[in-house]
Order: C-alpha cells, then structure tokens, then sequence
C-alpha cells in the first residue's frame, strides 16, 4: 500500500487482509459483488476471492444479516455490508433481537462473532432516507460493540481486531470519509475501547467521532487562529464508550463540546453530556455544549442539508459562548 | 415398524407430554413464571423431525419448543431446571421457557420473535455449505410465522444458494389467537414455498409415522445436495396459545375433533392393533417417564438461583469465555 491511501482503500485492504488470513471470512451483502460495492469498498475482491467468499445478495437485509449471525453461530466469521444505516433498520430485529442478545439469553453458549458494516452520515444530497446518523439506536443496545472510524489509519486497522472479537461489532462508516486521504499507518495500539487525541489543547475538549471528526479539527484550526487551543477527542467507539479519556480531557480543559451529526434528542451526545456531569461536574467551568443535526429529516437542497449539519463554525461559536 | 422403534416414538411423545403437563402444575404454585407455551398434542412433529437428525445437525426452534428440546435430547433435568430459572438449566436459567439453547447439542433456540429464528437457520446452513459439511439444519416455526418478511426473505435465501435447511412449519392453524384463514390468503402453506422452487409438501402433523417417514425422506434428499426442503406439518395445540390466554378464539367443537386425532393414543392403537404393544408397555413407559419427570422436578427445585453479582455475565464475552 501506498504511504497515503483512501478510506476506502483502506477498508478494502482490511476486508482482503481479513479474508487472507482466516478462511471463516466471507463478506456478503448488497451489491459487493460485480458492482464493488455500493462504496466501491469491495471493488476487485470477487476477481480476487471468488463468489462463495463475496457474496451477493438479494434485497432482504433481515435475512441476510440473520444469516450472518447464523453463520457466525455456525463457525464462521462473516462480515455483512449494509449499504447504509437507514437500511439497516430493516435488519433491526436481527440485530437487537437476535446477535445482541444470544450470548446472554443461552447462558453464555452462543457467541456471535460478526461484524456489521454499515456507511452513515450526510452530505451528499441524497435526502431523508439514506442520510441520517442512527449510531445512538445501536450505541443503546448491550451486548453490541459500535465501532466509528473516522481515519484512514482507524479504517485499515480496526477490522481484523473487530472480526477477533467473539461478540457482535458494528462498524459506522461516514459516507463522505471514503475519499479522504490519510496514511493507514502500522494499526500500533488500535484497540476497540480507546478515544484518541486528535490534537492535544488546555481550553476545551471537543468530542467527536466518524464524521465530526472532520468538523471538530476544522473547528479547532479556526479557533486556534483566534488564541483558544482546542483538544480534540475521537471516540472511535462508540459503545463502550470510553468516559475515561473524556473525563480525564474535560477535568483538564474545564469545558466540553460535543459534536453529533446525529439528532440531538436520545443522542450519543446527550449521554456523553449526561457521563461528564456525573463524573466531572465539578471540575466544569460551564455547562456541557452540544452541537447536533437539526431535528429534521434530511432535507435534499444543498443549502438546508448544509443548514441541518454540525459545521465547524457553530462548533467555534459553542466554544466562544463557553467562554473559552 | 418395528416394536423397539415404536416403543421409542412412544415414551419421546409421553415424556414430552408428561413434562408440560407437569409444567401447568408448576406454573400454578409459581415454581414458573413468565410466558409458557405448551405443544400438547403437536409432539409427533417434533419427534418425528428428530428422528431424521443426526447429532451434528443443528435446530432452530421457536417459544413453544420443549418437545423440540426433550426430542434433541436435552435432558429433562436442564430444561425443566430453565424453566425454573435455576443455573443448573440449558441456558443456566437466563432464558425460561421460550430460550432454551444447548450449544453441545447444537440446539439453537427457543427464539421468541415470530420468524426471527428463521434467518438463523439459513446462516447455520450457510456455515456447513461454505466448510463442505453435508449436516442439516431443521428449522421450526409456526403458521403465523409465515406471515413474516423475514420467512419469505429466508425462504428465497435458501432456495437461491441451494442451502441444507429442512423448513418445518408446525400449522396448528392459529398465530396466538388468529386462525390460519384470517390472516393468509393462502392457506396451502406448501404453495408459498412451492414458489420458491423448493419441494414442499404437506403431512400429517398428528402422525409421528408420517412426520419422521417426510424427515427422513427430505433430510435424505438434503444431505444429497438436493438443497432445501419444506414440510408443512399439520398439527394443532390443545391447550391455549399460553397460560394468560383464555381461549376465546376457538370453536369447542373444533377442539375436540383434534383431541380425537391425539397422536400419542393413535401411535398406542396403531401399535398394539399390530401387535408390538401391550398394555402392561405403556404402564412401562409410563412409569419410567414419571419417574424421569419427578427426578428433574426434584433437580429443578434443588437448583441453585444465578447470585446477583452475576447479572451483568454474558452480555459481551469475557477474556477466555468464548466458545
């Protein structure tokens, strides 16, 4: 690989390193087949590891992804695309119903090692029914791991150890990060609990993941122009949640914005607000600040899309109005 | 048949019988809680289907799956133990009565969301088509299941990858307190897989001789690579879809007419009308599985209750614990 690469590319390589190294691998899902997926993640693959091992399959997300859990019962160690999270509601019930709950509902017996990939996130104009950040819908359900990647780096490396886990892993990928462009690193000490510092600071912590990570960085150079030093905190996971590292930001900073591309209200964002008041109220100097997605349905213009989204600017003024 | 076969298919059905009979009295001095779905009077199906398995075949069954579990072989001791939610149970007590799984007897539930089981199944066929295992995985679910996507979804799934599932679908005619015909319009069950391109056929779900001879006869073909197989199995549950229903929904009459086709009096006919019964067999029998049932009875009460500390076991694995 390239020293720089792409998201996707990355991704791809981690899916052809999955399949090189342990033969219980397959992918399967919409479109990953002759078409490369719907991302282009899979692209070349099928050439490469042949139909039994990239599977296609029809439009029946609730089968498809109870079949991967079946699999997952059965030995195997699938990974199952979903084209994107919205779609993903329709294999809901497999997801909360059957792969998190298995394990604890046989006393221990079943484990289901799969993972779930699923892009997310807006940007794209492509409206109110394949944009929306629904994280905090999987971020809820125990017995899941969710995963955000939001590097290069992040994406390449953070798939083998998810297929190692003998639970069920979901991994978000932010539909506009599959072209950017990154090192994808030696992957040393990736983990699938640990935020990351994105840029170290003293004035705020921001918290962001997958896609705001994007937003968060922006934000922080436009802050750091005006004399505030920004830490930045990628979460990375989303659950478990890694209330440590932002505890241990938030105490030193002494202010916290959250940045959410999902909808406010029952957000990953109101439970990191939640964790930082139980555990670092008195450490605060000002209210915790969010900055989410309007509470809408994606609009499909550019400029009410743009309008909806967490941009890096109301991220400065959430930091400006904290005093910083 | 011979007589060692018949006396088999016998004491399975009345241990299965016996067991959920004894259930109804625990529920009633509470040793019990929770939804329980009794399969009284579809025994034959599940007895009939395990016949035509091998240990390393893998079951997918629903919330009314006792008889499965007892059929599969699980012992009554750690299933009557689940019921109670002691540890010493198939699930150590986590699931009761709807989630019963026993990992070693590849017995993957007890699944209690219509049709969800399903997909399941289609994935555990997937695994053995992928590493070359000529094994089956017999799927059971019910007639309201079929009102589900995920049935049709999985039913094309198997059909399209030419997977090793055996479809059992237990027509008892009512989806909880819903008949058949109010809720299909098609009730020739066979038909919806039919066009799947899958051989599909109906049988008599109150006969154990003609369930375990349409096992057998798909489960063949299965193994033989001849993809997957559906029966319709037409049965009907005696009692009430659960303890909280009151069996409003169901004609008196109509009950019954079924009871006259009880499968394990008509299994006892057939049998002793060729000879290979006795009356003094069936007090035999009957003996034994009482004194199986009482001994599990007495092992579900004396079990232990999970501690507290322990509530949080499970829900992801910890280092070391997976299987």
């Amino acid at each position: 690989m390239s020293p720089t690469t792409t998201y996707r590319e990355a991704m791809r390589e981690a899916i052809r390193e999955a399949l090189s190294r342990d033969q219980r691998v397959f992918l399967m899902g919409e479109d990953v087949g002759p078409y490369g997926g719907c991302y282009a993640v899979s692209l070349g693959l099928l050439e490469e590891f042949g139909p039994a091992r990239i599977r296609d399959t029809p439009l029946s997300e609730s089968a498809f992804v109870g079949a991967g859990i079946g699999a997952a019962l059965g030995g195997m160690r699938p990974i199952v695309e979903i084209m994107t999270v919205n779609f993903s509601m329709l294999a809901l019930d497999q997801i909360v119903n059957n792969a998190a709950t298995l394990l604890y509902m046989s006393g221990g017996q079943c484990n289901v090692p799969i993972v779930i990939r699923m892009a997310t996130g807006a940007g794209r104009q492509v409206a109110a029914q394949h944009s929306h950040s629904l994280e905090a819908w999987y971020a809820h359900v125990p017995g899941l791991r969710v995963l955000a990647p939001a590097t290069v780096e992040d994406a390449r490396w953070m798939l083998w150890p998810a297929l190692c886990d003998p639970d069920p892993v979901i991994i978000l990928e932010h539909v506009q990060l599959y072209n950017a462009e990154g090192d994808p690193g030696d992957g040393a000490g990736i983990d699938l609990v640990s935020a990351a510092t994105r840029r170290s600071g003293d004035d705020v912590t921001i918290v962001a993941w997958g896609g705001t990570l994007r937003v968060a960085l922006e934000a922080s150079e436009l802050l750091a122009a005006q004399g505030v030093q920004a830490e930045v905190l990628d979460l990375r996971s989303l659950r478990p949640l890694d209330s440590d590292s932002v505890v241990a930001s938030v105490s030193r900073t002494h202010r916290a914005v959250v940045v959410d591309e999902g909808w406010r209200t029952g957000s990953v964002s109101a439970e990191l607000a939640a964790r930082i008041t139980e555990q670092a109220f008195y450490d605060l100097d000002a209210p915790v600040a969010r900055v989410c997605s309007a509470e809408v349905p994606m609009p499909y213009p550019k400029h009410l899309e743009e309008a909806a989204l967490p941009q890096p600017d109301r991220v400065v003024d959430a930091v400006r109005q904290l005093g910083a | 048949m011979t007589r060692e076969h018949g006396l088999h298919l016998l004491e399975q059905m009345l241990r299965i019988r016996r067991f959920e009979e004894r259930c109804v009295e625990l529920y009633s001095r509470t040793a019990i809680r929770g939804f329980l779905h009794l399969g009284i009077g579809e025994e034959a199906c599940a007895v009939g289907v395990m016949e035509a398995l091998r240990p390393e075949d893998a079951v997918v069954a629903t919330y009314r799956e006792h008889g499965h579990a007892l059929a599969r072989g699980i012992s009554m001791r750690a299933a009557m133990a689940e019921l109670e939610g002691k540890t010493e149970g198939s699930s150590r007590g986590r699931g009761g009565s709807m989630h019963i799984f026993d990992g070693g007897a590849r017995f993957y539930g007890g699944n209690a969301i219509v049709g969800g089981g399903i997909p399941l199944a289609v994935g555990l066929a997937l695994a053995d088509h992928l590493e070359g295992r000529q094994q089956v995985t017999a799927c059971f679910f019910g007639d309201g299941a079929v009102a589900e996507g995920e049935f049709h979804e999985s039913m094309n799934l198997a059909a399209l990858w030419h997977l090793p599932v055996l479809f059992c679908c237990e027509n008892n005619l009512y989806a909880m307190g819903t008949a058949l015909a109010r809720s299909e319009s098609e009730t020739d069950l066979s038909l919806k897989a039919a066009v799947y391109r899958m051989p599909a056929w109906d049988v008599d779900g109150m006969d154990v001789e003609a369930v375990e001879e349409a096992a057998r006869r798909a489960a063949e073909a299965i193994r033989e690579g001849g993809g997957p197989h559906f029966l319709e199995l037409r049965t009907y549950r005696f009692r009430a879809h659960s303890m909280y229903d009151p069996d409003r929904y169901r004609d008196k009459a109509e009950i019954e007419q079924w009871k006259a086709r009880d499968p394990i009096p008509a299994l006892i006919a057939t049998l002793s009308a060729a000879e290979l019964l006795t009356d003094e067999d069936v007090e035999e029998l009957e003996s034994a599985v009482g004194a199986e049932l009482d001994d599990a009875v007495a092992f579900a009460d004396a079990g232990t209750l999970e501690g507290v500390e322990d509530l949080e076991r499970y829900v992801v694995s910890e280092p070391g614990e997976a299987r």
